[in-house]
């Protein structure tokens, strides 16, 4: 039996800054994954990473990443994706820097 | 050291030009990521976690103070005021903007620095003895083997798409601190009769399938260096796996079709290439050598030496743990820990480079290494200029008296910034160097090598570490296995596991448990870990680490 759908985001490096960026309904990238959608339907989900995935202008390495939701909008539920959304534990630098 | 000619700087110029234009045309669109992606790499140009990453090559880990003093301008022009050194004696800077990535290849071309085949299935920098020389026990320097060698493969045309990446090696002493045995290639220079050749070993690595290298040639004649590099790469061109990506590395593809086969193939070519070397190979080595002439060593009385051993202690204890025998009467090799305790290893901030180039200046000839151990070598320093040096190296947190021992750890830069990782290594090391500076032990354990990969690529070369240790992703949790028994130096040896792995909040505690066994079996104080693990095996060390997993074995 297939495993059941996740809910996901769809995320990215910028091309040109390298930092993380997650795809939000509009079809922007955001800095912050809070602002991103989280996509609970498997075939929108497809479709909306083919969608994003064209944006090659603007992003890299596009992919779906899975996330809980949370109070306010999408959460990790893998460390890598902490992680990203938040920057290396031994500098205050990356996304945490800017909150 | 070696010093760029027309041809260099031109072949620079040309290729940072044409990385520039590949850059411009990614970014107006021209270009599609897939095909950019494979022309960055080749560029060492990265994407990871949080950023982009620009590997820069030094070569066989030499640099003179200008270089030093580049790398601190790059990183506080165009990153965050800091670099990394690696286990391949490269520099990474973790936060590199895309548009600026031409400008800082420019400037480092400025000091004959470049990027080029630091990443990609082609051979990479080539790495040598940080000690070269000036250790007391080689038979010759090197770097100038490790130079012409680089020259020989960048750019190699029949080298630029191999199976998979391809890395060398050299060493010029019997006493491997160059990890030759965990190379594609390893070269050690060797003296037999009289006559000078090399020792050649192929098929080791570490990474998924770790293998130590072994001999292809014991004693080749020095002017066949070249036609017969060439025909084992050749050979690995021809014959490496394409098909599988974990099954590309040379070390496969000599255990899969034996060392004779893979010997027997490799003469067959070298007999073909050995008349297309015409010998300009070996005018060019003699031209590369005349680079890497001794410095011109000073005879000074040793007095203020022995008089600051007598008065401070911090100083005696820095110089018992960060000095080397010196080939030259009155000199001593300097090691600069970048493993502060609770620091990141292999960081350095541009202020700190800068310190460590004007000292370079002062007391060590201009010459600096980086060593695969993510240390800063100051090779050729007067033990009358210690005293200075030492006061001087305080001011900037460089201080640190641990070379060799428990904090001087090796990490890769694990799931904090790579892509690849499969855990965190940093704060691993950051933790267990605290660890044992708080419990006071570390000079009391004496010789130990940790090393930290965090993932099974092993870039931290967790497989040659007294102490291994690996981290991995179990089912969504950081988890870190420990290896013990593993050896790095000319008796090498792939370390062994010890069992389940341990948690992120674990790990730092299995490995004092590990050290308390060993304080508690071993004979005498002379005996290191390495040597007490070899005396009794891995049991009692399992038994501390599995207390359960002992009672239910005794019921």
């Amino acid at each position: 039996m297939p495993r059941p759908f996740t809910p996901k985001v769809i995320t990215a490096n910028a091309l040109l800054e390298g930092d993380v960026v997650y795809y939000t309904a509009d079809d922007q990238w955001t800095r912050h994954l809070s602002e991103a959608e989280l996509l609970t339907d498997e075939a929108h989900a497809e479709l909306r990473l083919i969608e994003a995935s064209a944006q090659q202008h603007l992003a890299v390495g596009v992919y779906l990443a899975d996330m809980a939701a949370g109070e306010n909008g999408p959460v990790p539920t893998h460390f890598r994706e902490d992680f990203r959304r938040t920057g290396p534990s031994n500098y205050a630098h990356g996304k945490q820097a800017e909150l | 050291m070696y010093s760029y000619n027309d041809f260099d700087a031109a072949f620079l110029a040309e290729r940072n030009s044409q990385f520039r234009q590949q850059v411009a045309r990614r970014i107006d669109g021209s270009l599609t990521e897939d095909e950019f992606k494979p022309l960055r790499l080749m560029n060492g140009l990265y994407l990871q976690l949080h950023a982009y990453m620009l590997r820069v090559a030094i070569p066989y880990g030499t640099l003179g103070s200008a270089q030093m003093r580049q790398l601190a301008h790059v990183a506080d022009t165009w990153d965050k005021g800091y670099g990394h050194f690696t286990t391949r004696q490269n520099i990474q800077y973790n936060w590199p903007k895309l548009p600026d990535v031409p400008d800082i290849l420019d400037s480092l071309a400025e000091v004959q620095l470049h990027a080029i085949q630091t990443s990609g299935n082609t051979i990479r920098n080539v790495t040598a003895d940080h000690f070269a020389g000036a250790a007391a026990d080689e038979v010759a320097d090197p770097r100038p083997v490790a130079e012409l060698l680089r020259q020989w493969s960048t750019d190699h045309p029949e080298f630029q798409f191999l199976p998979r990446k391809f890395k060398f090696a050299v060493t010029g002493s019997e006493t491997d601190r160059a990890v030759i045995r965990a190379h594609d290639i390893g070269i050690q220079l060797v003296e037999k009769d009289g006559k000078r050749g090399y020792r050649v070993l192929v098929g080791g690595g570490l990474g998924r399938t770790p293998v130590i290298g072994k001999v292809i040639r014991d004693f080749l004649p020095k002017e066949d260096l070249l036609p017969y590099s060439e025909a084992i790469v050749s050979t690995y061109n021809v014959l490496g796996r394409r098909d599988n990506k974990y099954k590309a590395r040379i070390k496969i593809t000599v255990n899969e079709n034996g060392l004779d086969t893979y010997r027997a193939l490799t003469e067959k070519r070298f007999a073909e290439l050995k008349p297309l070397f015409s010998g300009v190979d070996q005018e060019m080595l003699d031209g590369i050598r005349a680079h890497f002439a001794p410095p011109a060593f000073r005879n000074a009385p040793t007095d203020a030496y022995d008089a600051a051993r007598e008065t401070d202690p911090v100083f005696r204890a820095w110089a018992d743990t960060n000095l080397s025998a010196h080939k030259a009467p009155g000199y001593a090799i300097v090691s600069i820990s970048l493993k502060k305790h609770g620091q990141t290893p292999g960081d350095a901030t541009s202020a700190q480079m800068r310190a460590i180039a004007d000292l370079a200046e002062q007391y060590g000839h201009d010459d600096i290494r980086i060593s695969h151990e993510q240390n800063v070598i100051l090779p050729h320093v007067h033990v009358s200029d210690l005293p200075a040096l030492h006061a001087e190296l305080k001011k900037h947190d460089l201080a640190t008296a641990n070379i060799g021992l428990v904090s001087d750890i090796i990490a890769c830069p694990g799931m904090d910034y790579c892509a690849l990782a499969t855990a965190r290594s940093i704060p691993v090391a950051q933790e267990i160097a605290k660890r044992f500076d708080e419990l006071k032990l570390e000079h009391e354990i004496g010789p130990l090598k940790i090393k930290i990969s965090g993932c099974i690529n092993a870039c931290g070369h967790h497989h040659v570490g007294h102490i291994g240790i690996l981290g991995l992703d179990r089912a969504g949790v950081e988890n870190y296995q420990i290896t013990l028994g593993g050896d790095g130096s000319e008796d090498a040896a792939i370390g062994q596991r010890t069992g389940p792995g341990f948690a992120y909040d674990e790990i730092t505690g299995a490995i004092e448990t590990i050290l308390k066994t060993y304080l508690g079996l071993r004979e005498s104080e002379e005996e290191t870990f390495l040597e007490a693990y070899r005396r009794v095996g891995p049991d009692p060390f399992k038994a501390a680490l599995y207390p359960e997993k002992e009672k239910a074995n005794a019921a």
